[in-house]
C-alpha cells in the first residue's frame, strides 16, 4: 500500500512497530508447522501431499484472480498460503486429490476475493472452503484414516463415535493429546498446535482472550451437560477432540473476521463456545467448530458496533 | 411491438436485470424440468393478466387498483394450477406451493403496475410474452447449472462420466451461490459494454 494513503487513527505519540500484515501472516504459518509435522507423522505422506497441493493451489487461485482483476499480485504476503494450510489441516488425510484444489479455489475466490480481498472478507476463507466441501462431498469429508496405518483403513473420529453412542473403548487422554486418533490432518496433534499457539501468544500476535474463553466455554458446558446427568461430562475429552484447539487458536483469532475490542472478543469467544457445544450435543453433525466460528464471524460487525470503546473524556458522567 | 417483446429477454430480463421474482427462482431451480414448468406457468399467467388488465385499465378505480390486479392474476393462477393438476400431476407435486404463489410473484404484479395499466393491449401482450420467456430462460440457465453441478445430470441424462456431483448445489445455499455469481457475471458484462 502507498505510504501516503495510510489512515492513522490513534492519538499521538506514535511508536512505529515493525510488524507488517505479511510478517504476521508468515509467523502464523510458521506456528502451524509443528501441527502439520505431527499430522504427517501420524497419517503418512498422503497428508503431506494434501497440504502441498492445497498451498500451491491457494497461491495459484490468488494469482489468477488478481491477474483477472488486473490488481497487484500479492501471493507472497502469506495470506493465501495461510488459507491453503488451514484448509488442508481441516481435511481428512485420505481425500481424493481434487478435494483440496476445489476447496481452496472456493476459499480464495468466493470466501475472500469476491468481497474485495484480504481485509474485506466477512468469513474466514479456509472455513468457507471447508464448509463448502462438507456440504458438497460429505462422503469424502467424513471418512478418516486410522492413525499410523499404511493400508488406509478408515476409522471414525472420537466425536463421531460419541454421537452414535459407541464410545465403549475409550481413547486415553495422552493419545488424544499426542494425536493418536482419527481426524483431520492438522487438528489431531494437540501438542504441536499448542507449541505454535504458545509461540504466537509469546510474540503477542494473538491475545489470549478468544482462544482461552472459547476453549473454557466448551469445557465448562461439556462438563455441565454430561451424558449421564448434569455435571458429569468428560470435559477433557470435549476439549481434546474435534478441531477445537486448531479452531480456537488459529481460526477464531483471525484479525479480519474477529471483533476489534477486548469486550467484543470475549462475547465472540463465548458465542463460539456455546454454538460448538450446541452442535456437538444436540445438532446433526458430530463436530461444530467450523460452523460456530463462521456464525460468530457473521455476528462480528454487530458485536463491534455494540462494544465500541468510549472516547476518552466523554460519555461517562451526565451532570 | 417487437421492441416490447425483445426487451424482456436480455436488456430488461426480469431475473438478472430487474431482479424480480427471486423467491420462486431460488426455490424451484433445483432441476431443469421444474424450471421450465415454473417458467411456462408464470408466462401463461403473465399473458392473461397483462392482456386483461390492459383491457380494463380505464374502468379500474385508481385507489383500489392493486386488489383488482390481484383478482385478475389469481384467476389465471387458479386456471394454471388446475390445468397442471390435471395434465402434469408430477410437475404439480414437484412445484408444490410455488404454483399458487405465482399470485404474489413480483414479475406479474410488476408488469401489471408498471406496463399493462399504461399501454395498449397489443403492447402489453408482447411485453408479457417477452418477460415470461425471459423469466423462463433465466430459470433454465440457473436450473441447468444447479442440476448438473448438484446431481451430474441434466433432465435426467448423465452428461459426463466420472463427475462427482457437489450436493451443495441442490440445496438453498447452492441456489443463492449460483444466482449471485450469475448476477455478478451479467453485471460485469454490462459494465464492460458501457
Amino acid at each position: 500500500m502507498d505510504k501516503n494513503n495510510l489512515l492513522i487513527v490513534s492519538t499521538s505519540p506514535h511508536l512505529h512497530k515493525k510488524d507488517s500484515v505479511s510478517k504476521i501472516m508468515w509467523m502464523v504459518v510458521l506456528a502451524l508447522i509443528p501441527a502439520g509435522v505431527g499430522g504427517v507423522i501420524i497419517f503418512g505422506t498422503s497428508a503431506l501431499r494434501i497440504i502441498l497441493l492445497s498451498v500451491v493451489s491457494a497461491l495459484a487461485a490468488e494469482a489468477l484472480v488478481q491477474i483477472f482483476l488486473k490488481k497487484k499480485i500479492s501471493i507472497f504476503n502469506g495470506s493465501a498460503c495461510l488459507t491453503g494450510i488451514l484448509l488442508a489441516y481441516n481435511l481428512p488425510a485420505n481425500v481424493p486429490f481434487w478435494i483440496p484444489i476445489v476447496g481452496v479455489f472456493f476459499s480464495i475466490i468466493i470466501g475472500k476475493q469476491v468481497f474485495g480481498g484480504l481485509g474485506q472478507n466477512i468469513f474466514n476463507p479456509a472455513l468457507v472452503g471447508r464448509v463448502f466441501l462438507m456440504a458438497s462431498w460429505p462422503k469424502y469429508m467424513t471418512s478418516f484414516v486410522k492413525p499410523f496405518n499404511v493400508d488406509g483403513v478408515t476409522s471414525a473420529t472420537p466425536l463421531m463415535l460419541l454421537k452414535e453412542g459407541l464410545s465403549a473403548d475409550k481413547i486415553p487422554y495422552l493419545d488424544l493429546f499426542l494425536g493418536k486418533r482419527g481426524g483431520c490432518i492438522g487438528e489431531v496433534c494437540i501438542i504441536g498446535l499448542l507449541v505454535g499457539a504458545v509461540f504466537l501468544l509469546a510474540k503477542g500476535y494473538i491475545s489470549w482472550h478468544i482462544p482461552f474463553i472459547y476453549i473454557a466455554t466448551v469445557g465448562i458446558f461439556g462438563f455441565i451437560f454430561g451424558p449421564s446427568g448434569f455435571f458429569t461430562g468428560d470435559w477433557i475429552f470435549q476439549i481434546l477432540t474435534g478441531g477445537l484447539v486448531l479452531g480456537a487458536f488459529f481460526m477464531a483469532t483471525d484479525y479480519v473476521t474477529s471483533p476489534l475490542t477486548r469486550k467484543g472478543q470475549i462475547i465472540f469467544a463465548l458465542g463460539c463456545g456455546l454454538v460448538t457445544v450446541a452442535i456437538r450435543f444436540w445438532g446433526g453433525y458430530p463436530e461444530g467448530v467450523s460452523y460456530a466460528i463462521l456464525m460468530m464471524n457473521a455476528a462480528t460487525p454487530l458485536i463491534d458496533r455494540f462494544t465500541r470503546n468510549r472516547i476518552y473524556g466523554t460519555g461517562l458522567r451526565k451532570s | 411491438m417487437i421492441k416490447e417483446f425483445l426487451k424482456g429477454l436480455v436488456k430488461e430480463n426480469p431475473t438478472f436485470v430487474l431482479v424480480l421474482g427471486l423467491c420462486p427462482t431460488l426455490a424451484v431451480s433445483v432441476s431443469v424440468s421444474n424450471g421450465i414448468g415454473m417458467g411456462v406457468a408464470a408466462t401463461f399467467v403473465l399473458l392473461g393478466s397483462n392482456t386483461i388488465i390492459s383491457l380494463i385499465k380505464n374502468i379500474i378505480p385508481d385507489k383500489i387498483r392493486i386488489p383488482c390486479y390481484i383478482v385478475v392474476i389469481a384467476t389465471f393462477v387458479t386456471i394454471a394450477e388446475m390445468m397442471m393438476k390435471a395434465y402434469a400431476p408430477l410437475l404439480d407435486r414437484a412445484l408444490g406451493i410455488y404454483v399458487p404463489l405465482i399470485v404474489v410473484n413480483c414479475i406479474v404484479l410488476g408488469r401489471a403496475e408498471a406496463f399493462a395499466c399504461k399501454n395498449s393491449v397489443g403492447k402489453s401482450f408482447f411485453d408479457a410474452l417477452g418477460m415470461g420467456i425471459g423469466f423462463t430462460l433465466a430459470l433454465v440457465l440457473i436450473s441447468s447449472l444447479r442440476e448438473y453441478l448438484g446431481t451430474g445430470k441434466i433432465l435426467g441424462f448423465t452428461l459426463a462420466k466420472g463427475f462427482e456431483p457437489a450436493f451443495i448445489f441442490g440445496m438453498p445455499s447452492g441456489a443463492l451461490l449460483v444466482i449471485g455469481l450469475l448476477l455478478g457475471f451479467f453485471n460485469l458484462l454490462k459494465n464492460r459494454e458501457s
